[in-house]
């Protein structure tokens, strides 16, 4: 029986550009370029590994977003993913994790799955929570955060490098997995995976196919609201000594006048 | 009054200091009511008594180290229904993060995770987060059931507010759930004898420029001279040189010290993200050029091998 693997990959604004919010306080996906996020780079390239590792399986690349996010879904399936799935409607814009995950949620579900890989955290909103929360609403385990993992009859294993200890983590498939930029650099695309790709499915679903109501999601039917954004004050600009064999004292003597010593 | 759920990070009965500061901004929500989990809780109250929690509720069972997230889900769960509260607050850890966003699936709440400032507002608690590497400053609420916020440290000062902190056994029964993901080993960290990075009042951290494990040496004396923790760049990491655990920037720790020093560190912008909202910022580069300096509060264009063994010695002779 072939293994189902669906991956969660999220269309970001470049963090090296200049990121800022829209007037309606959501991040602003038109104005500043985006890419594939480099953390959801390392979930595609695990992936692509377990796929290999396994006698028959396919690696669908999924993504909720805009309809340049299919610049995402490319990037993933030139590195070789087998088909993509792109959720976008006008409705979802706006939406926040509890509202993304339930479309991530039902798109999974509609697509049929063994193991869902997601990064570790998006490079834009930076929770991190939303893989143990597609687990909680899919009702199969979480094991998040690995840097090392593995698929083998029938069961996920892995490695979790947490706060205070180094975990070694089982639970048996359907799982949702989420792996760390520790977890293995991933590939880059080569030219044939680059002409593949082009000839590769992209299913493109909108809220009724997965019988999500308008309400439940965007602006309006988010669990969270945005009252205001604004742009720190630059930081007032310090003072810059050239060390002339005495900068340790300088910068010792400044220290001291901040009462650090 | 209303109460307010804090979910105790701890370690054997040990607070940990963010925990304290999360019940300073749960005392202007409400009467702060502590939940401490695993071996160990029911010593937590003392501290979290001197701190303001009126009531410490307990709960220890194999499940919290035997399987991932879900059981101590189920017992913050049980505190929820037990206490109806008007707010849930989890430290900003991995795992509270993981444990608060399941919480509110659950009860059918919104999340706010990060928070780095909390304040009663009309409609609920206002949560101030940092967004874009810090470069936004962001003001949000929960808008649909009752919010569960996860704040940073560093985020509040501990204040002491003595108050009962009577402990009371949580009843927890866990579902099937809870025994999904086994942990089948567990290596804990050894301890460096260094504070906490995250926890840290100083952060020292060295970055590509230190240029061998070797010479980390000279980056941990800076650091034991203040009493500060060790942080390390991702150049550093990946390079070998220092662990991944002392790592500050978007994949590693988010540090806010009073004073963050980075030595031999470019300040590539997935660093700035770890450590852009330090109070204080001196960088030590012999680049200078380098967009540290873009940041900082002092500077030293030079290099981090004469510059930081000097700093240090002087250091240690003001201190005497
Ligand atoms: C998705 C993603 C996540 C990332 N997450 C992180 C993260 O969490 N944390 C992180 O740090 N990075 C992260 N990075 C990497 C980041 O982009 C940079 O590559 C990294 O921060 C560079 O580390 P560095 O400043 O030590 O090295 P470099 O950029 O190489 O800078 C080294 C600096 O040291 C100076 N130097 C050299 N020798 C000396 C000397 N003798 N004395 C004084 N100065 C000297 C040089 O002038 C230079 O400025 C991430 C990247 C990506 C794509
Ligand atoms: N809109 C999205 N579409 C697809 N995957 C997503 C989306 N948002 C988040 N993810 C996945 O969830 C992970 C964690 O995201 P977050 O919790 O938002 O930081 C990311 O690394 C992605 O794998």
């Amino acid at each position: 029986m072939s293994l189902r693997i669906v991956v969660c990959v999220k269309y970001v604004p470049d963090a090296t550009g200049d990121r800022k919010f829209a007037d309606d306080l959501t991040v602003d996906r038109e104005d500043v370029d985006g890419l594939l996020s480099e953390l959801d780079e390392y979930a595609v390239e695990q992936a692509l590994q377990i796929a290999e590792e396994a006698d028959d399986a396919e690696v669908t690349v999924l993504t909720v977003g805009p309809e340049d996010a299919r610049d995402a879904l490319r990037k993933a399936l030139s590195m070789g993913a087998d088909k993509a799935v792109h959720v976008d409607d006008e409705s979802i814009h706006g939406s926040d994790v509890m509202a993304t995950s339930l479309v991530l949620a039902k798109a999974i579900e509609k697509t049929g799955y063994d193991l869902v890989i997601a990064g570790m955290a998006s490079t834009d909103g930076t929770m991190g929570v939303l893989p143990a929360i597609l687990a909680e609403r899919l009702g199969v385990p979480q094991v998040t955060l690995l840097s090392e993992v593995k698929v083998e009859d029938g069961k996920v294993t892995g490695r979790r490098d947490g706060d205070t200890a180094s975990e070694q983590l089982e639970a048996s498939l359907p799982a949702v997995v989420s792996v760390t930029d520790q977890s293995g650099e991933a590939r880059y695309p080569s030219f044939k995976g680059i002409m593949a790709a082009k000839k590769k499915p992209v299913e493109e679903l909108e809220l009724d196919d997965l019988d999500i109501d308008e309400d439940e999601v965007g602006l309006e039917g988010s669990w969270t609201a945005v009252d205001s954004a604004d742009e720190r004050p630059a930081r007032t600009a310090g003072t810059i000594v050239k060390d002339e064999g005495e900068g340790g004292k300088q910068l010792a003597e400044y220290l001291a006048s901040q009462k650090f010593i | 009054m209303a109460e307010i759920l804090v979910y105790v990070d701890h370690v054997d009965g040990a607070v940990r200091k963010p925990t304290l500061e999360l019940l300073t901004l749960a005392r202007r929500l409400g009467e702060p009511v502590a939940v401490a989990l695993g071996n160990g809780a029911a010593d937590t109250a003392a501290a979290l008594a001197e701190h303001g929690a009126v009531k410490v509720l307990t709960a220890d069972a194999p499940e919290f180290t035997e399987y991932l997230v879900v059981p101590k889900v189920e017992a913050l769960q049980a505190a929820y229904d037990a206490v109806s509260p008007a707010a849930v607050l989890v430290p900003s850890s991995a795992e509270g993060k993981e444990i608060a966003a399941r919480l509110a699936v659950r009860i059918g709440s919104g999340i706010i995770t990060d928070a780095v400032d909390l304040e009663a507002g009309d409609e609920g608690p206002v949560a101030t987060q940092s967004a874009f590497a810090a470069s936004y400053t962001t003001k949000s609420r929960v808008s649909k059931g009752t919010p569960v916020i996860t704040v940073k440290p560093n985020s509040a000062p501990v204040e002491p507010a003595p108050a009962a902190g009577t402990v009371e056994a949580l009843a927890v029964s866990f579902s099937e759930k809870a025994h999904g993901t086994k942990v089948t080993a567990r290596t804990p960290r050894e301890s460096t004898g260094r504070p906490e990075l995250t926890e840290a009042a100083i952060v020292v951290s060295g970055g590509r420029g230190v240029n061998g494990a070797e010479n980390f040496a000279i980056i941990e004396a800076l650091a034991d001279s203040l009493g500060a923790a060790v942080g390390a760049s991702r150049a550093a990491v990946d390079a070998g040189w220092y662990p991944h655990s002392n790592q500050v920037g978007q994949t590693g720790k988010s540090v806010s010290p009073q004073l963050y020093i980075a030595a031999g560190i470019s300040g590539a912008i997935q660093h700035r993200a770890g450590m852009q909202t330090s109070k204080t910022i001196v960088a030590i580069n012999k680049d200078a050029e380098a967009p540290i300096f873009d940041l900082v509060d002092y500077g030293v264009v030079g290099d981090l091998f004469d510059v930081v063994p000097a700093l240090t010695q002087e250091v240690r002779a003001r201190k005497g």
